[in-house]
């Protein structure tokens, strides 16, 4: 994708001054209700055509997942998980994977290319193409395990949400897409209230667990979940329980990085001053007027 | 009477030496764009940060197996002994302009030791946890978390590395005459009788 709007980006890869305070907009959301996700994959194709991706034809694992796994060019993909919670009760859980678009990108953290990765101001986390320059830290820093690294051109791929289309007030194509309803795409604060309603809902219907998944580890995310054992968000094909950026990760970028870079030109320049305060140690037989002679 | 001298590097070591160099400068300008967004500048030198991301491992590849050759054939020279603690206890007296009991050294001082043993380390840091981030090729191999701590590891080796980098070359300015060994392979008597005392006695039978 490309930045569509500087006055609108809220955080920028790579970059130690503010980004554009000036204007604010609302934050918007996508609400992925899992329990009533038909798993038929509409989302999928809708994505692979407004992008204009086409997947290689993959392989049967003896599952319904298809692809297997994200790929450069399939930023979502439906996984279809098999679970018996209550003993002889099979559910078939089906979620939607992708990227979250967390409010704090591990992602956004780790990339070393100023503006390759940027959190619009509505909290949609884009890569910026063109400033990517391959090097797969994304991959080290999401919590999600979301970029994938194109083996063509080198370049990380992940949704979008469709900030193109967002930014011209249309719905996410996976949203317009959907069948049942299952993906619905509007300002944060209106999806979790829908979410808390779907909740409710399936409370009502004997699922004690239901919740919305919005993890605040990573400060919430604007993909959000109704899960109907939110207790268990692992059971969904290992979705994080309590996703957070690691403190390798934060120690690899956080405080360490100045204080090295600190330490480096200190040394140079404390090397200086100790040659003009101490002077070099010179030898006996190295006085200027002295002819250098042949070696032995 | 002219100035006498004694050889130190033959001009396949300086060779090496200087590939080293090469190849640190390279690694290092491409490497440090990364290190810190104040420093993603440097990546213009080696031609944007694509160029970067793409040159960093081959270039830190080849200084770590240059410096396989120097570690082969010095490291015999760098092993610490009973003298050497001696002459580090002495050492602050030295920076601070005081060499008058300093015990003599042989070939290496106990800092250049120090520095050779630093400088080992951490490449070999370097080397191991660079292949396992090593995009496109190595990187998928290795599982995310492994990943994390390579990266971490990384960064901090290549901190102790550039510091150590720094010493090396502040010491061969600080000590007059000592540049010499690696621009002409020679040194004076002089400076091998004050500097290296022990080598001196060694290379020359004299006291």
């Amino acid at each position: 994708m490309s930045s569509l709007q500087s006055l609108d980006i809220a955080k920028r890869s790579a970059t130690t001054t503010p980004s554009t305070q000036a204007r604010k907009t609302i934050e918007v959301a996508k609400l992925i209700d899992v329990s009533s996700c038909i798993g038929c994959k509409a989302c999928q194709v809708a994505c692979m055509q407004w992008n204009d991706l086409r997947d290689d034809v993959g392989d049967n694992h003896g599952t319904y997942d298809n692809p297997r796994d994200l790929t450069p060019q399939s930023w979502t993909v439906m996984r279809f998980s098999e679970v018996e919670v209550e003993k002889d009760k099979l559910e078939w859980l089906i979620r939607k994977d992708g990227c979250m678009h967390c409010e704090d990108p591990g992602c956004l953290k780790s990339c070393p290319a100023p503006g390759a990765i940027v959190k619009y101001s509505n909290g949609i986390v884009d890569f910026i193409s063109e400033h990517c320059v391959g090097c797969g830290n994304c991959v080290t820093g999401c919590p999600f395990d979301v970029p994938r690294i194109s083996k063509v051109d080198s370049k990380a791929y992940k949704c979008s949400l469709c900030s193109d289309r967002v930014g011209v007030g249309l719905e996410p194509a996976c949203a317009k897409a959907c069948p049942t309803g299952a993906i619905r795409f509007g300002t944060k604060e209106d999806m979790l209230d829908y979410g808390a309603e779907r909740v409710t809902d399936l409370k009502e219907r004997g699922y004690g667990n239901a919740g919305v998944y919005d993890p605040q580890g990573v400060g919430g995310t604007h993909v959000v979940y109704v899960l109907q054992h939110a207790d268990k968000p692992e059971l969904y094909h290992g979705l994080p329980a309590d996703p957070k950026i690691s403190p390798l990760v934060s120690l690899w970028k956080g405080a360490a990085k100045p204080l090295a870079v600190a330490a480096m030109i200190g040394a140079a320049v404390a090397g200086f001053f100790h040659y003009t305060r101490v002077g070099p140690i010179e030898s006996k037989d190295e006085t200027p007027d002295s002819e250098p002679a042949d070696k032995v | 009477m002219g100035i006498r001298y004694l050889p130190r590097y033959n001009a396949g070591e300086r060779t090496n030496h200087w590939l080293i160099v090469l190849f640190f400068i390279g690694a290092a300008l491409s490497g440090l764009a990364f290190f810190h967004p104040s420093l993603y500048f440097l990546s213009a030198f080696v031609g944007g940060g694509t160029w970067a991301r793409i040159l960093h491992p081959f270039m830190g590849l080849a200084m770590s197996l240059c410096f396989l050759v120097l570690f082969l054939k010095l490291w015999r020279h760098n092993v610490m002994n009973e003298a050497d603690k001696e002459w580090l206890k002495h050492s602050g007296e030295m920076l601070r302009g005081d060499k008058s009991r300093m015990p003599p050294a042989g070939r290496y001082n106990a800092g250049q030791k120090q520095i050779f043993w630093i400088m080992v380390v951490s490449l070999a840091v370097l080397v191991v946890t660079g292949f396992m981030f090593w995009q496109p090729w190595f990187a998928n191999a290795f599982p995310i978390l492994l990943r994390r701590i390579a990266v971490v590891l990384h960064a901090a080796s290549a901190t102790v590395l550039v510091l150590s980098v720094i010493v090396h070359v502040y010491a061969a300015i600080w000590v007059k005459g000592t540049v010499r060994a690696m621009t002409r392979g020679t040194v004076t008597e002089g400076w091998a009788r004050q500097n290296h005392a022990l080598w001196h006695r060694e290379m020359t039978g004299k006291q």
